[in-house]
């Protein structure tokens, strides 16, 4: 019981982790149509940035904890989203209105492009970092502890102010608004007056930033990074995301719980060597049974 | 702009420079290179005895917005100077498409001869025969999965999961139930493809991009099999001492094993380790253009007639009564079946299989060279097998930088001419179609 107790508490804060990437794949997927292949490398991007960020900020001396990690935060999601704006600029816009695959082998060629530029910069080997952040709550105790880290507790709430905030861009403000008209339809959006490629940017910049933040979850909860790790968080946010319903935010979130709370629960009881199997299980038995997703809208097909 | 020009919409004036904007624009963009080179350049973080610090190197970010700074400008000048061309508009690679395409015969012909006169020209070393049977490899690869990609239209991004089974069937076949070469290689094609059927079976109704990523992982659970079913496939040490293939019971070795006869024994000359080599050179050969005329016959062939038209339009083919499923699956599980062939020969060509040679990157490296050939195109499939296989040799010296360059390229050929280097379709007309 207070194993499994543990396994759910250590799978929310991993899903909060995917569902932050997931946002990124569910809206660029809703606005123009394509699977963001590079977003996983957005992702991993974002975390060598917290790392060299920490860094630097431990040798200037701001040793304060809160300040530090906001800075991280900060200095992480500015320079990872002039990425994603970088990448949709030189990879993406040129290619719109080009047959349906080309932005996604594009993509998968930014992808790779990304995934070695890290490693001939900083090297193939493993970045590690001290853990920065101490202590937890005991929850129950027993045979087996259960422990709800004050890490854990940072991630979880720091993704719930982010979600709540975003929602509100999305619902109340004038980019959300044009976001929501591009993606009805961005020729009649454009027709009306609303600045798609801005919108488009914009996107962009916001999912890379969310992936950025996730970024540097990842970094202080495992404490070890290298510059493959964007190509399974990527497929595995990209699998929440389609879970959740494609182009659905709320649908992004749950879908990336989801998607942790699989993946701990399985390494928990079955086996580590093949949890990665059991998410492409679950992609393949959602777009089967399913490929609208949790929350998405069916797609029907026109002539 | 004139009358002249208009009739001829291929020949428009140069568009002129205008040098300040251009100036500003560069600047822009160096400024924006600065920014992302700031993080990841500017620092690198080392490791030494265990501790882990920052270095600084700062005047690369300088060298690096510099660099763009300039090849902005130059693109500028270049594009200014350049009639001005729609995506996918004409460009200098059309003639030499439409030059094969007239002539295709012809070319084939040329080409066929001087890959049959291959190992006897003067500079065919054995390495330079080598890396032949390695083009070869892929460009049955490219073949099998242009059927997918090409004609039918399934984008498959775990096509190394074929190759993988094929490899895989065909080490255990020989090693451990000691079947031939040319007994083991049906099998293998066959076990490829049933798993092409039985794992395309229930995804083959999903649209292009979801089937992608579906694809993908299944390639991904191949890879994730392979390294943890140690009892069938040894896990992360592979399978060594796969037979080589002999010639109608004739081995290539120095020395025969009994019961055998090597092939210089049987001619009667000296042995030389080339003679394998060159042997396996015509193996692959023979099997390439035996793939090569099997798809071409298909596309001839009602079910690959029903693969194009599906392609360029499922809910006509529907109403037309063809079924999609079927349709897709046939190509899909024959695109197996041709990879699991190019797996057996890779692996009796090395020798030694392991997960290693089977990763994410095989398919994207095959799956670029059925795209950067043009889809659909044969000739493309092999001008593009050549260039990927030979660019990484030639640069040895900038092999760190291979995988770097590859993904660069991809993304540039895409955004210079999305439909290939020999496109074998012109683009249909298409009215304005919005951005999705």
């Amino acid at each position: 019981m207070n194993y499994l107790l543990q396994q759910l508490v250590n799978g929310i804060a991993l899903g909060a982790i995917y569902g932050l990437i997931a946002i990124g794949y569910t809206m660029v997927y809703g606005i123009i149509g394509m699977i963001n292949f590079a977003h996983g490398e957005i992702y991993m991007i974002g975390a060598f940035v917290a790392l060299i960020a920490f860094m630097a900020l431990g040798i200037s001396g701001i040793t304060y904890i809160p300040l530090a990690l906001l800075l991280v935060l900060v200095i992480a999601m500015v320079f990872t989203a002039a990425y994603g704006w970088a990448v949709e600029r030189v990879a993406y816009r040129p290619l719109r209105g080009s047959f349906r695959l080309a932005p996604l082998i594009s993509a998968i060629g930014m992808s790779i492009f990304l995934q070695n530029y890290v490693q001939l910069l900083q090297g193939a080997r493993v970045k590690t970092l001290q853990p920065v952040v101490h202590g937890g709550i005991a929850l129950a105790s027993g045979t087996f502890d259960v422990q709800v880290s004050y890490l854990q507790l940072f991630i979880v709430a720091l993704t719930v102010i982010l979600m709540a905030a975003f929602t509100y861009v999305i619902a109340a403000t004038p980019l959300g608004r044009a976001q929501r008209a591009v993606e009805q339809d961005a020729v009649m959006a454009a027709l009306l007056g609303v600045d798609v490629d801005r919108t488009i940017s914009l996107t962009f910049l916001i999912g890379a930033s969310l992936a950025a933040v996730a970024g540097v979850m990842v970094l202080l909860y495992y404490g070890v990074i290298d510059f493959f790790i964007g190509f399974e968080a990527g497929i595995k946010a990209f699998t929440a995301a389609v879970l959740g319903g494609i182009g659905s935010l709320p649908g992004a979130m749950l879908g990336g719980l989801l998607i942790g709370l699989i993946e701990a629960l399985w390494s928990g009881y079955a086996s580590v060597e093949y949890k990665d199997v059991m998410v492409f299980v679950v992609l393949v038995l959602v777009l089967i049974f399913r490929p609208s997703g949790l929350f998405g809208r069916p797609e029907v097909e026109k002539v | 702009m004139s009358t002249e020009a208009a009739a001829a919409p291929d020949r428009v004036a140069p568009r002129g420079i205008a040098i300040l904007p251009l100036l500003k624009e560069s600047f822009l963009t160096a400024i924006v290179a600065l920014v992302l080179a700031i993080p990841l350049v500017g620092f690198r973080i080392v490791e030494s005895n265990g501790t882990t610090g920052l270095a600084t190197r700062f005047w690369w970010v300088g060298f690096a917005a510099g660099a763009v700074f300039l090849g902005r400008f130059a693109l500028g000048i270049w594009r200014g100077a350049m009639p001005p061309r729609a995506v996918g508009g004409a460009s200098w690679l059309d003639p030499v498409a439409r030059f094969g395409r007239r002539h295709a015969r012809i070319v084939a012909l040329i080409g066929l001869v001087a890959a049959l006169a291959w190992p006897a020209l003067p500079f065919a070393t054995r390495g330079i025969v080598d890396l032949a049977i390695s083009v070869l490899i892929y460009v049955m690869l490219g073949w099998g999965l242009n059927v997918v990609v090409g004609l039918a239209g399934l984008l498959d991004l775990g096509y190394v999961a074929f190759y993988a089974v094929g490899a895989y069937s065909f080490a255990i076949l020989a090693s451990d139930f000691g079947l031939t070469f040319w007994e083991a290689l049906p099998v293998s094609g066959l076990l490829a493809a049933l798993a092409g059927v039985l794992l395309g079976f229930p995804v083959l109704r999903l649209r292009g991009d979801y089937l992608a990523i579906v694809t993908l992982g299944f390639g991904e659970i191949i890879h994730i099999l392979l390294l943890n079913w140690g009892s069938l496939t040894r896990g992360p040490n592979g399978i060594g001492d796969i037979p080589r293939p002999g010639l109608f019971g004739l081995v290539f070795e120095r020395r025969a094993p009994p019961g055998f006869t090597t092939f210089h024994d049987f001619l009667g000359v000296p042995f030389s380790p080339s003679q394998r080599v060159v042997f396996l050179y015509y193996v692959v050969l023979a099997l390439a253009l035996m793939v090569n005329l099997f798809t071409l016959r298909l596309r001839r062939l009602p079910i690959g007639r029903a693969w194009e038209a599906l392609r360029e339009d499922e809910i006509a083919c529907r109403a037309l009564g063809i079924n999609p499923t079927n349709v897709k699956l046939s190509a899909f599980g024959i695109g197996a079946m041709l990879g699991g062939f190019a797996g057996a020969f890779f692996a009796t060509r090395q020798g030694f299989i392991s997960p290693e040679s089977f990763t994410f990157t095989e398919s994207a490296t095959i799956l670029a060279i059925v795209v950067l050939g043009g889809m659909g195109s044969q000739m493309g499939v092999v001008l593009a097998a050549i260039l990927l296989v030979l660019l990484p040799e030639l640069g040895r010296q900038f092999a760190e930088f291979r995988m770097l360059i590859f993904g660069a390229a991809m993304v540039l050929i895409m955004v210079w001419r999305p439909q290939g280097l020999l496109a074998h379709r012109a683009p249909s007309l298409r009215l304005g179609a919005p951005p999705r």
